[in-house]
């Protein structure tokens, strides 16, 4: 068993660990804590698959972004200190069944499924030339630079025949700043006006 | 992304040990976290002795002068050995698992900092594309541990202090980031050993490479101001310790903790002051380099080695030199009132790290003469990304000749 | 290095997928709905890179990741604001409470 494979397990075992106890805790933020562990798991994972640039993403906005901002709105939520909000022990079951259910079938189709005829089948379609073999196969990360120039509109990684990522770009970059004049509306302190004003 | 070990890749240094598969990576992890430890741990204990010195003259007394002779240099031991001996509390009202668990989560944030952080040209555990990247990822991850610790104490001094760093922490990250960026505009990599190869790099002067730092460049010298300012108070050191404002908070998100506990929590605040004192000595003051061409000169002359050691004692002057003039702000300045705290970042420290974030991106476009004798800085970012449009282009040239007339072949089937 | 293989990485992104339904089924507390919608996302962008690494998707495995999580943290804020005047209209995050636009 090579190092990776070790550290992929490992990653992968705290991965499903934390997420299934963000499903099973009811305190709220134990149910953060969890996130954070299984978020940065997952950044582990996707460095063990040489995208080492979306790890570095994943791990500066979601777990030091999204999730700071989440426990800021749960101190700000919680009409008391550690509050929990329990789920009926009944709707537990009963998701708790349909979940397995529906893990079974996803894991029934991933065993089912050839991804490798799948892949061939993609790349034999695709316009351009592309390798079935998956992309950036050498442990060499380094994926910083096509990334940049595929948000510019090129496509190194395609001998810049397929298009690149330019308008979704822009586009995304205009959402967010929508979102955030919009979140910061919808935050606002209102004034309340006073009943017999 | 790639281990490193002295800047030979692992599979190399374990085959001269005549290790394999998992065991070469076990033995060099171990290696790596016993050298971070101990880049990790020193500076800290250091600089906890120096606060105590720089503090007692700053305000007319001796600081301390009897643990260890006339200088006081094991007060940090002795600190240590007290703090070992002291009850560890846990609260009745506090969440006990999140309370005992924060303290690691603040370590553990500081500490994998140091993974990306290059002492020497290549000295550094992970040498990465993104290292910059991640290492202000792994410092914003401090933050969810104060946040935790003040939270899960079930007590209101702590929780007004962790809101307060939530607040603060959130707000700051933002002018960090974007100074942070403006040297790497000017470099063209996230790459921090390539951001110090650039700056001791080909000169107008051979021997001056001084004149390369980012800080004598015109937009990034005042990005280093606004850095610092931000990476004060990213650290919550004074007049930014809103967190902990003793005066106010008793000591914030600290109020409850005691020994061990409470210690690490100081542990991870000098060693995060001296991880962010490094970016900053990395990106505008020229990381390992002299000035003068010395450590340039021994390279060149093929002593790599002593070039890289000689280096990282350059490096870590540097940064430690920052890390005295953090202790030399918190002891002169007035500790600001939230509300300023927030106008400043949010009023100021935003629009002017904007401004020069635009200044420095058409800054290379509009100027037309010589720089320093740097020709590089008259040509588009996207000129000195070293994999260039052309080259993209003549690639597909060369690759794409077979392809295209199959490409051909495949329009002529989907047309009939 | 051997490599891992797809099928592994898919298991684990079916795991964090099922677990971020139930979360979001389950949780009455507004801001746990939007941690279960988070860990259906991130079994999503796994999804995304692992067909990037093992097989033809290429680059643009990574770059729709990077969307993803960009749209996240924007949904994250928007729907934390949310929370906050619903808090502030029901004095509690309970979303059960929520009923008043009931036919």
């Amino acid at each position: 068993m090579s190092g990776e494979q070790i550290l992929f397990w490992l990653f992968a075992v705290t991965a499903c660990a934390g997420a299934i106890s963000v499903a099973l805790s009811q305190i709220v933020v134990r149910m953060a804590v969890s996130l954070i562990v299984c978020l940065s798991s997952v950044s582990a994972l996707f460095f063990l698959h040489n995208a080492d640039f979306v790890g570095a993403v994943q791990l500066m906005v979601y777990v030091g972004g999204t999730i700071v901002l989440l426990i800021f709105g749960i101190m700000l939520t919680s009409s008391s200190p550690f509050s929990k909000i329990k789920t009926s022990p009944a709707e537990g079951f009963l998701s708790a069944g349909i979940g397995a259910l529906f893990l079974s079938i996803i894991a029934f189709t991933v065993t089912q499924v050839d991804w490798k005829i799948q892949s061939d089948k993609v790349a034999a379609a695709a316009p351009v030339k592309v390798s079935s073999e998956g992309y950036n196969a050498a442990a060499d990360g380094n994926t910083a630079r096509p990334l940049a120039l595929s948000f510019l509109g090129l496509r190194p990684d395609q001998n810049g025949q397929a298009p690149g990522y330019l308008l979704p770009f822009e586009i995304v970059s205009v959402h967010l700043l929508v979102v955030l004049i919009g979140a910061a509306y919808l935050a606002r302190t209102k004034r309340r006006v006073a009943p017999n004003a | 992304m790639s281990l490193v070990l002295a800047n030979t890749p692992i599979d190399l240094v374990t085959e001269g040990l005549g290790l394999t598969g998992a065991w070469a990576w076990f033995v060099v992890a171990v290696i790596h976290t016993i050298l971070i430890g101990l880049f990790f741990g020193i500076p800290a204990g250091v600089f906890i002795w120096a606060e105590r010195k720089v503090s007692g003259r700053i305000q007319d007394r001796l600081g301390p002068t009897r643990v260890g002779g006339r200088f006081g240099w094991l007060q940090s031991a002795a600190d240590g050995a007290k703090l070992i001996q002291k009850e560890d509390l846990v609260p009745k009202d506090a969440d006990s698992l999140l309370f005992r668990a924060a303290p690691y989560i603040v370590v553990v944030a500081s500490f994998a900092a140091f993974m990306f952080l290059p002492f020497g040209d290549g000295w550094s555990a992970v040498s990465t594309d993104v290292g910059l990247f991640l290492m202000f990822a792994m410092l914003s991850l401090e933050v969810i541990g104060v946040i935790l610790a003040g939270y899960c104490s079930g007590s209101k001094w702590a929780l007004f202090g962790a809101m307060r760093e939530a607040a603060q922490m959130i707000s700051y990250e933002i002018p960090m980031a974007i100074c942070a960026l403006i040297p790497i505009i000017i470099v063209g990599s996230l790459n921090l050993n390539e951001i110090v190869r650039f700056q001791s790099g080909e000169g107008g002067f051979p021997s001056l490479t001084l004149l390369n730092w980012n800080i004598f460049h015109p937009i990034a010298a005042p990005a280093f101001i606004l850095y610092f300012v931000c990476a004060t108070a990213s650290c919550k050191r004074a007049p930014f310790d809103l967190a902990e404002a003793e005066s106010e908070l008793v000591a914030g998100f600290l109020t409850e903790y005691s020994g061990m506990r409470w210690s690490f929590f100081f542990l991870a605040e000098y060693a995060s002051m001296f991880a962010v004192s490094a970016i900053a000595a990395i990106l505008f003051l020229g990381g390992w380099d002299d000035g003068v061409g010395i450590v340039s000169g021994l390279r060149s002359s093929g002593h790599e080695y002593s070039a890289s050691a000689i280096g990282a004692v350059i490096l870590i002057a540097k940064a430690s030199k920052l890390v005295l003039v953090q202790i030399w702000v918190r002891w002169t300045l007035p500790r600001l009132r939230i509300d300023q705290v927030m106008t400043t970042c949010l009023k100021y420290l935003i629009p002017m790290a904007c401004a020069l974030f635009l200044a420095a991106a058409t800054y290379p476009l509009v100027l037309n003469r010589a720089n320093h004798g740097r020709t590089d800085l008259r040509s588009p970012i996207g000129d000195r990304v070293p994999m260039r449009a052309v080259e993209a282009s003549e690639a597909h040239a060369v690759l794409a000749a077979p392809d295209s007339t199959e490409l051909a072949a495949a329009d002529g089937e989907v047309t009939q | 290095m051997e490599a891992i293989g797809l099928q592994p990485v898919l298991f684990v992104s079916a795991v964090l997928f099922v677990c971020g339904v139930v979360c979001m089924t389950t949780k009455r507390n507004g801001i746990g709905i939007l941690m279960g919608v988070e860990l259906v996302l991130n079994a999503a962008n796994l999804n995304f890179v692992a067909f990037s690494r093992y097989t033809s998707l290429g680059l643009d495995g990574q770059v729709i990741a990077l969307f993803v999580i960009v749209l996240a943290a924007a949904e994250a804020a928007v729907a934390l604001a949310i929370a906050l005047n619903f808090y502030n209209n029901h004095l509690t995050i309970d979303v059960d409470r929520g009923d008043e636009l009931r036919g």
